[in-house]
């Protein structure tokens, strides 16, 4: 055994004696804080063994003197958060939207509560700040499809729009150049006609001729002058307000081949008085009828 | 070379006669294969984590394809640094120290050591153009498939026997600490590896497979496996490394045997319960997550007992961090070790844990661990080794060693703070309530608030890969354009 204590002259340290390759080791007692520290934290578990559920056993586990559970904590939790808010909630449950509207403090409440839902459910479609983008409505401005007062936007998001929920808002523009409704002529001279109900046509003759088409085939629901339809879901084409674009090559894509956005019926996935709130919020964004 | 460490290590004459004096013909081709493995290896892992990094940042680098999606690269870059890196880096190392410290040739000779070098390559780019190509078990860490495992595994057992073997048939009367490290890593591996990849094949012709076990016990296994490779793929196999080269590099006894007794058995008892603590306020019962917690508190001074047993070892040779760009690197590791050792302990506690949970606190957490321990305590023993093993009189340039010091610490600064204002903001994003107790923010709103960290953490990975570029450059130089002082060690 090649062992040779020997003293180290750093550190005044004896060797254990044993080499490796070179390198010996000093025989150095533990460090005190740091035994100590690791006896601390052996008690601590201990402890906390004997506070929280801790060792599994044949049947069950010890379940600790606190008698804490997880899910007794969340559970405790949410109905402390449900407790708080109950007296909002409650009267929102029982009041109409225009009552939720008009009283100050509920409306607050809504308008706070309907954020929080939004940013949650609403905003990757709309956008954050509800601007939406092309194929999602701006709900920011006062030009709405389906209609802009409480009972309207109440209903646009309990339902959806396109959806498989049976009160679903349905309406569908037919595709008049896929379908072979209208020629491609027929099309450029009403995409032309549509650019002149916001005062942008460059093709007065084209217009006059598409004013013709457009009597025929859109006026039924986008009504006289492009004025729009709520009831039917027709947009506005009079407002240059424009859910999937505005200049002509948008346009006449959009006549050739329709469009068919859908929105999900929340009234499945959110409860009644957080709907309200929604409501109350998206009308309160800034165009609400 | 290892004639010359004797004498200045001072050996005393009887010991020395009681054995045969001259240092037996090592297997070194093996070693000096495995540290341009390491590097290359390095060097892929992290430009991998900069192309996901900037992924994160930057939605457009997908490039929408479905090979370069974040979710498949996300497994290359965790695999390459994780197992082609740091296992490429271990299976060298510990080739080298057990034949030095056991003063015996491995065993199984060098056919062994190169059917396990080969085999482990093989495994590496058979996991890896799974995940390219889809090809996954979804397991963190454990992605590839039952194939792969299958041929991990028997690669895996023949690393055990030859270093097992070489251990046997020592020439020392005991078994150096490191070995002790490397030993448990090597073992530890193998039943982890097989207990999470207990999965049956849907059919032989084809990749996909089941594992056994469902549910919260499946998750339970897999972060059994996920914080135990961590605990022994990432730490006590690096603990081993730096037992040897820390003592070697400052030439001086390591500092307290009796430390290294008690934090290797406490270490070794302890990681390996606590892995509950990944799931913690998840499905898995109340008493498993308050055994995570527990053991991981307790872990605390065993990890820190590696730490204080490196860093007091450099009594008396402190001056040599100016001019040893080696010594320097491993230091600072050991720093990023004690940092992050004590950084675990305490995200395993709940109240913390219910913070930093999900967030890219996590994610700085392991990487001040895989940046600062396991790279720079690689990056150490490679600037130590390469000249060794090439029988170089030393590094082709100090003054570039230090440039990827400077700049890789930099990296990693960048990379951990950023990362913790991130994780935490997103901690606190998701719990922050109104006056009405409405949530403040949605989740969309904490992913566009990361962004700015997105971008940070992106600048410290390519810091950090400059500086693996750089090393990779001086060691080439040190094999290529430093004078050889005598042949390079043994060939076999």
């Amino acid at each position: 055994m090649p062992t040779k204590i020997e003293k180290d002259a750093v550190t005044g340290t004896d060797t254990t004696g044993h080499e490796w390759d070179g390198i010996k080791e000093l025989n150095t007692p533990l460090p005190k804080w740091w035994l100590y520290t690791f006896y601390a934290t052996i008690l601590w578990a201990l402890g906390y063994f004997v506070l929280y559920p801790a060792w599994p056993g044949l049947s069950g586990h010890t379940t600790g003197v606190l008698g804490w559970t997880m899910r007794g904590e969340i559970s405790e939790s949410l109905a402390q958060a449900a407790a708080a808010q109950a007296p909002f909630v409650n009267r929102i449950d029982a009041a109409s939207l225009e009552d939720i509207a008009k009283s100050t403090d509920l409306r607050n409440f809504a308008i706070a509560g309907g954020r929080s839902v939004f940013a949650v459910n609403c905003a990757p479609c709309h956008g954050a700040g509800a601007a939406g983008s092309k194929g999602f409505p701006n709900l920011v401005d006062d030009n709405w499809i389906w209609g802009g007062t409480l009972d309207d936007i109440h209903t646009t998001i309990q339902n959806g729009i396109r959806n498989s929920n049976p009160d679903s808002r349905i309406s569908q523009m037919p595709r008049f150049g896929a379908d072979k409704i209208l020629d491609a002529k027929q099309i450029d001279d009403v995409a032309e006609y549509v650019l002149s109900l916001s005062r942008r046509s460059r093709n007065a003759a084209a217009a006059e001729r598409g004013a013709v088409v457009y009597s025929e085939n859109c006026e039924a629901c986008h009504l006289q002058g492009g004025v729009g339809n709520a009831e039917m879901g027709a947009p506005s084409l009079a407002a240059n307000i424009w859910l999937y674009g505005g200049d002509k090559a948008t346009l006449v894509e959009t006549i050739t081949n329709s469009r068919a956005g859908a929105m999900p019926a929340w009234t499945d996935r959110i409860d009644a008085a957080r709907i309200k709130m929604l409501t109350v919020y998206v009308h309160s964004l800034g165009g609400g009828k | 070379m290892a004639s010359a460490s004797v004498a200045l290590g001072g050996i005393n004459a009887n010991a020395v006669s009681a054995h045969d004096t001259a240092a037996p013909a090592y297997h070194d081709d093996v070693i000096r294969a495995g540290m341009i493995a390491t590097v290359f290896w390095g060097v892929v892992g992290f430009l991998m984590g900069n192309v996901i990094a900037s992924q994160l940042a930057f939605p457009a680098m997908n490039l929408g394809l479905e090979w370069t999606s974040f979710g498949r690269l996300r497994p290359v870059h965790t695999s390459a640094v994780i197992f082609a890196f740091g296992g490429n880096a271990m299976i060298a190392a510990s080739f080298y120290i057990v034949q030095r410290t056991c003063r015996t040739p491995l065993f199984l000779g060098s056919l062994g050591a190169w059917c396990v070098f080969w085999g482990y390559q093989i495994f590496i780019l058979l996991a890896a153009s799974g995940y390219v190509l889809g090809i996954t078990s979804g397991k963190e860490y454990a992605e590839p498939e039952w194939y792969v495992d299958l041929w991990l595994t028997l690669v895996w057992v023949l690393y055990l026997v030859v270093f097992a073997g070489t251990l046997m048939l020592r020439r020392e009367p005991h078994i150096y600490v490191a070995n002790w490290f490397i030993l448990a890593f090597i073992v530890t591996v193998a039943m982890l590896h097989i207990g999470n990849n207990i999965q049956v094949p849907v059919s032989f012709l084809g990749w996909k497979s089941y594992t056994v076990p469902g549910g919260v016990q499946d998750a339970m296994i897999q972060w059994w496996y996920g914080h135990n490779a961590v605990g022994f793929f990432l730490t006590a196999a690096f603990l081993g490394m730096m037992y040897y080269f820390i003592p070697k590099a400052a030439n001086r006894p390591v500092y307290s045997y009796r430390l290294s007794i008690v934090h290797f058995w406490s270490l070794i008892f302890l990681y390996i319960w606590a892995g509950p603590h990944h799931l913690h306020y998840t499905s898995l019962p109340d008493w498993a997550q308050t055994l995570g917690m527990t053991f991981s508190i307790m872990l605390w001074m065993p990890s820190w007992g590696g730490m204080i047993n490196g860093l007091m070892t450099l009594s008396g040779a402190w001056d040599k961090l100016r001019t040893d760009p080696s010594l320097r690197f491993s230091v600072t590791a050991l720093a990023f070790y004690g940092m992050s050792t004590f950084e675990g302990p305490m995200m395993s506690i709940k109240a913390v844990n219910a913070l930093s949970h999900y967030t890219d606190w996590t994610v700085g957490h392991v990487h001040s661990g895989a940046m600062g321990w396991v790279g720079f305590i690689t990056f150490g023993m490679l600037y130590w080794l390469v000249p060794q093993l090439w029988g170089r009189a030393g590094l082709y340039s100090q003054r570039l060693a230090n440039w990827h010091f400077w700049i890789a610490t930099l990296g990693i600064v960048f990379y951990i703070t950023s990362m913790w204002v991130s994780g935490i903001m997103q901690g606190l994003m998701w719990r922050a309530y109104d006056e009405y107790g409405f949530l403040q923010y949605s989740f969309s709103e904490s992913v566009a608030a990361m962004h700015p960290f997105y971008v940070i953490r992106l600048l410290g990975g390519l810091l950090y890969l400059v500086g693996a570029l750089i090393m990779a450059y001086n060691l080439w130089k040190t094999v290529t354009s430093v004078a050889p002082v005598r042949a390079a060690t043994a060939t076999a």
